[in-house]
Order: structure tokens, then sequence, then C-alpha cells
């Protein structure tokens, strides 16, 4: 009997308590490191970064992208599970939601570190511009957020004490009748807020390398990072699933609920990175030259922002996992599966980087120069931190919440 | 309701620089940053984070000696109009912290309304608008030379240029007193314009051909503002940022400087 057994799931095993702790406190470690830097950034500015004025975008919006880009998870299995009714993704719904949740925590914690002026971060709410597509992303990304706390709130009043108290019995159970009524919620901000943070660098016309053109408001990028946030999105909550089961040593999810989401994510991310590709060209072939620019410019200067970037985004990290993925044999061959998820995860940052910081780095004004950033140990601690953040809690909710509805069944005890 | 203001007198204030004028002596720069208060730090080497509201850069031909030549060109916010009437930076702000005067022209930064996003900045291909990374600080005695008409700007914020526009509210507040409400040419005029000593920036307002400003650019309402001066050309046209700042060079390379053009367009 281990010291917090009662409040494990029924029918499973954990850990030890003191390993479990060993492990919460390396992880507070580098959780303290990121707490101090988003201190410092807060009380002595941002000076402690190394952006600039060319640089006013830079790590931390990228971090934001990325990561609600990975959480993106959640919004598309959820509809998948509620409105598409594939009943078997049930069993990894509530792992996506998490993650979403962390992912979503996170990237407004960034945002609260990256603005000037934290304080005043409800003017984006009080003095609204309806033409800004952060405007847009504020407002989807916060009621978004409430939708996964409200799906995250029923996983964590199954806790086995907590059941036991009636009325978090009942709320739990009302809440997860609605819950279709949230995933749609869900699915509809996610479509727009994920679309807008497409059209933040997709709207300015000032910056060729970002700028798209579109159909009324909204650039292709709008439209392209709702789709690869649905692609990618669930090869990272498979991801996660994975090096979960690995780290536990035990089989969470069955393979045909992976199965059917690693497949569904592969078509997604296979038509994705062929709108991606006419995407490139059109920008290439159409819209930069329209400006006065050759394509090939703005790969032009450094190794750093070289062509290898678009080769790595749309081959390597686009068309190869697209292709092991939605190939029924190497989609269910475990080393492929691996390499594929990791694959699409890293190709949808890549997506986020290329779009974000390769934006401030070419000139426009002929007579200008190059900018390139490496961001301050502030800025990569502060990174890491909702990182340390997110893994602690996926350690707390995998020890006391039954988020795997399967693991009973596929690991019984034997004693 | 768009340029309706002002009894339909609405204004477009805007500069001409004439670059075969301009000699870098960086007067322009200084007489900004006295006239608006712009903090500075004692290290200033890293220029990309040196507020700046006008900043002179140094051009050149591309050529050896004796086809070199080189050309300063001063930088002060272009007060785009967008072409679509929407200027680059003032469309992305999310809590309108900057906006478009449809009664001057200008485009105005609130400073008690950013939040420090840096959206805008991200927008603005001149690098026209700067960040507070640090608390504004001048040492002592200097604090009793700032300007009582311009608010020093916290930490945490973005700063730009805006045609010194309190040197506008003032001179709109003395013709009111008088029973005007228009203003005589020489009654607005940025700092800048003032301190070049060759008299290269002019300025006034783009839409009264009376002003020097209208008759040297010759701006063509029907095409965005775009000059009929031959000699004249906007920074950046192409982008559709319709700036209203015009630069004059009978130098074909200057001129040629002023935007981006493909290897099989020169
Ligand atoms: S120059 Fe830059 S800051 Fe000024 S109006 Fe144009 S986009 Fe905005
Ligand atoms: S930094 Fe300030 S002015 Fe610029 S977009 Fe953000 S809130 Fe608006």
């Amino acid at each position: 009997m281990d010291l917090d057994s009662a409040l494990w799931p029924k029918g499973v095993q954990r850990c030890t308590f003191p390993k479990f702790m060993i492990g919460i406190t390396v992880v507070s470690v580098v959780l303290v490191w990121g707490v101090y830097a988003a201190l410092l950034c807060w009380f002595k500015g941002l000076n402690q970064t190394n952006m600039n004025d060319y640089y006013g975008f830079a790590l931390w919006i990228w971090a934001d992208l990325a990561v609600i880009a990975l959480g993106g998870g959640a919004f598309f299995t959820g509809f998948l599970r509620y409105l598409v009714k594939k009943d078997e993704l049930k069993h990894i719904i509530n792992y996506a939601v998490l993650i979403g949740f962390i992912c979503y925590s996170s990237a407004q914690l960034i945002l609260g570190i990256d603005v000037g002026q934290p304080l005043r971060g409800w003017f984006i709410f009080w003095h609204a511009n309806v033409h800004s597509m952060l405007t847009e992303v504020a407002f989807c990304l916060s009621c978004y957020f409430v939708v996964l706390c409200i799906e995250y709130i029923p996983l964590i009043l199954e806790n086995r004490q907590l059941d036991k108290v009636p009325f978090f019995h009942h709320l739990g159970h009302n809440m997860h009748g609605i819950m279709a009524i949230f995933a749609a919620t869900g699915a509809f901000l996610s479509c727009f807020h994920q679309g807008s943070l497409g059209g933040v660098s997709g709207v300015l016309f000032g910056r060729p390398f970002g700028f798209r053109e579109g159909v009324f408001i909204w650039p292709w990028t709008f439209f392209l990072f709702t789709w690869s946030a649905a692609a990618c999105g669930p090869c990272f909550t498979i991801l996660v699933t994975k090096l979960t089961e690995a780290i536990s040593k035990k089989q969470l999810v069955k393979p045909n609920v992976v199965d059917l989401l690693a497949k569904i994510s592969g078509w997604m991310l296979f038509t994705y990175i062929i709108a991606k590709t006419v995407d490139t060209w059109y920008w290439a072939f159409v819209t930069v030259p329209s400006k006065g620019f050759n394509w090939a410019f703005f790969y032009s200067n450094n190794d750093f922002y070289g062509t290898w970037i678009l080769w790595l985004e749309i081959v390597i990290c686009g068309y190869i996992p697209a292709l092991l993925l939605i190939t029924k044999k190497t989609r269910q061959t475990n080393s492929t599966l691996w390499i594929a998820i990791i694959l699409a995860s890293i190709g949808v940052c890549v997506n986020r980087w290329a779009l974000v910081l390769q934006v401030m780095a070419p000139p426009v004004m002929p007579f200008d120069t190059w900018a390139l950033y490496i961001p301050s140990w502030q800025e990569v601690a502060t990174t890491i931190l909702p990182v340390a953040y997110g893994v602690m809690l996926i350690m707390i909710s995998f020890r006391y919440l039954p988020i795997f509805p399967q693991e009973r069944e596929l690991n019984p005890i034997t004693n | 309701m768009k340029n309706n203001h002002n009894n339909g007198k609405a204004k477009k204030f805007g500069m001409v620089i004439d670059l075969d004028k301009c000699t870098g002596c960086g007067s322009c720069m200084v007489a900004c940053m006295s006239e608006n208060n712009v903090p500075f730090k004692a290290d200033e080497t890293d220029k990309r984070l040196s507020i700046t509201w006008m900043l002179v850069y140094k051009l050149n031909n591309g050529k050896s000696h004796p086809d070199y030549d080189e050309c300063y060109l001063p930088r002060p916010c272009m007060q785009c109009e967008g072409d679509h009437g929407h200027s680059p930076c003032v469309s992305v702000c999310p809590a309108v912290a900057t906006d478009y005067s449809h009664e001057t022209g200008i485009v105005s930064q609130i400073y008690t309304r950013c939040f420090g996003c840096r959206y805008c900045m991200a927008a603005c291909p001149y690098h026209a608008r700067y960040f507070n990374w640090w608390d504004p600080a001048w040492p002592a005695d200097m604090e009793k030379y700032l300007s009582p008409n311009v608010s020093p700007r916290m930490r945490g914020i973005v700063e730009k240029c805006g045609f010194c526009f309190h040197r506008y509210q003032l001179a709109m507040d003395k013709a009111y007193y008088e029973g005007r409400d228009e203003l005589e040419e020489g009654e607005y005029q940025t700092s800048c314009t003032q301190a070049c000593p060759a008299g290269a920036i002019v300025f006034g307002d783009l839409n009264n051909p009376k002003h020097a400003v209208h008759k040297i650019a010759l701006p063509d309402s029907k095409h965005g503002g775009r000059p009929k001066n031959p000699n004249a050309f906007r920074l950046l046209e192409r982008l559709g940022t319709n700036p209203k700042v015009y630069y004059l060079s009978s130098r074909k390379w200057v001129r040629d400087s002023g935007d981006n053009y493909r290897p099989d367009e020169k």
C-alpha cells in the first residue's frame, strides 16, 4: 500500500510515492528556473530578452503559435469524437483535452510575459479592434480556454475520492452529458483562433515574406493554420500518449484507437501539405514578384534562413509523415508511426517558426540590413517553463485521474 | 463621415525631403529627440535598441571610386494611409492604441492605451516604431529641459513619430482663440523641418494646392497620392502602404533605392 494509493484510479498500478516525488522535484527545479526568469521579465522589463526593434516578435510568439498548433489535438479529436461520432476516440479524448489544456494555458502564460505592459492586457478586450487578427485570437483563445476547463473539470471530478462526494459525482456526470455542445463550441472557436493566428503574419502587407493574399479579410495562412493544427495536433496527442506509455511502461490505449486517429491525421496532413505547397508556389511566383522581390532573396542571406527550411517543413516533415500515416503498413508499424508523429509535430513547429521569426529577418527597405536573433536565457527559460508545467500536470493527472479508460483492461493487476 | 471633419477641409499633412540637399548632419534627429522627450541610454551601441523617431540612413550606389556616390535618407514615420484605407500598423493593433486621423492624416500613438504587444512593429516595413525596452531616464539636470507639451513614455510600450502633433494642437488652440479654424502654412511645422540647416525638409498639407509640399510633390489623388513630379518618389510604394513622406532626388539610383525591383525589372 502506497501513501497516496487511495487517490489513484481504481484498479491501476502507479509508481511508489517517493519515486513520484523525485520526479516532481526534478521538474520543479526547471519550473522554478522558468518562474525566476518570468519574474525578471515582469519586474525588470523586456530588456531581459534579446528582442529588439527589428525582432519585436520572437521566440515567445513562436512558442505561442507552436503550442496552440500542437494543442489542436483537443479540438479536432473532440470534433471527431462528438460531432463525427468516431466513438473509439473516447479512449483518447481525455488525454487530448488535458494536452490541449496544458498547451492553451501555456500560451496564455507566455503572452502574459511577452507583452510590455501585462497589467493592461485587458485592453485587448475593452478597446478591441475588430480588424486585428490578434483581437480575434485573444477572444477565441480565451473562450476556448474556458471550454477546455469545462472539458477538464469532469475529469478531475472523476478522481476516486472526489467522486465519492455525491455533488461532485452528479456534477461530473451531468457535465459529461452535455460535452458534445462544448466540443462543438470548441471546434468552432478553434477554427477561428487557429486561423487568426495564421492571419497574424498573413495580413502584414508591409512584410512580403509573411504576406499572403486570400479571400475577403482572410489570408490563405488563416486556413492553412487551422488545417495544419487539425492535422498535426492529433499527431502530438499520439506522440505524448506513446511517450507516456513508454515512461509508465504499459499500454494505455488500444492500437485501433491510435490507428484511427493516426489515419485521419495522415489524410489531413497529406491534403494540408498539398495546399501548403500550392500556397508556397503562389507566394513565390505571384505574390512576392509583384512586390519587386525574387523569392530566393528571402533564403539567400545566411545559412540559418536557407532553403533547407522549406525542404524540412514541406518534404521531410510534411510529405514523409503524411505518406507514412496514410499507408496502412507504416502506420501500423511502431517504428514508422513514431517517426511520422515526431516529424509531423516538428513540421508544424517549423512552419510557425518560419511564419514568425523568418518574417522579421529579411530587410524590406532595399538599403536596410538582415536581422538575426538569438534568444536570451530568460526567453529560453520562460519558454521551457510551460513544458515543465505541462509535464508536472500530466504526472499529477495521470497518477490521480482515470485519464485512460482502457488502462485497467490492458493492464490487469494480478495479485 | 470619412473626410468630412473640420467642415470638409480634411488635411493630409506630409513631408517632402530633398535628398540632394540633405548632408546627413543629423540635426533633424537631434531636434526630434529633444522636442519629443525621446529617452536615451548610457550605452547606445546597439542601434536596434535605440529610439530614433527620425533616423538618417546612409545609402550608396554600390559602385567603387570614381563612380562611387552616396546619399543620406532621413526616415520619420511615413504616416501611411494604406492603399485600401488601412495603414499597415493601425489595422493590426488589437487595442486601437494607434489610429489614423482622417482630419489630419496623421497616425497617432496612444501611449496610455498601448500594452506593448509589438504587433505594429512587426507590421511596419520602415522600422519607424520603437519599443521602450527600458524605463525612460534622463540625467538629473536634463529633466528640467524636457518639453512640457509631450508626455514621456513608460517602459513596455511602443512609440513613434507623430509629426510633432502637439505643435498642431498648440497652433489650433491659438487659431481658435483668434477666431480662426484654419492654419497658415507656417503655423504648424515639425521640429525636424525647422532644424534642418540645409532646408531639405518641407512640411505642409498635401491636400492644399497652395502649400509647398503639394507644389513640389504634386500628389496624384486619383492614384493613391503617387507623385507626378518625376524626381519625387515614396519609399516602398509597391507594398501599398501609401505613405505621406515624399523624397526628391535628381539621381536615378537614389530614386531606384526607394523600392524593390526584381533583377529582370532593372
Ligand atoms: S511608417 Fe510605419 S509606423 Fe508609420 S504609419 Fe507607416 S506603418 Fe505605421
Ligand atoms: S504595441 Fe501597442 S500600439 Fe502596437 S499593436 Fe500592440 S497595443 Fe497596439
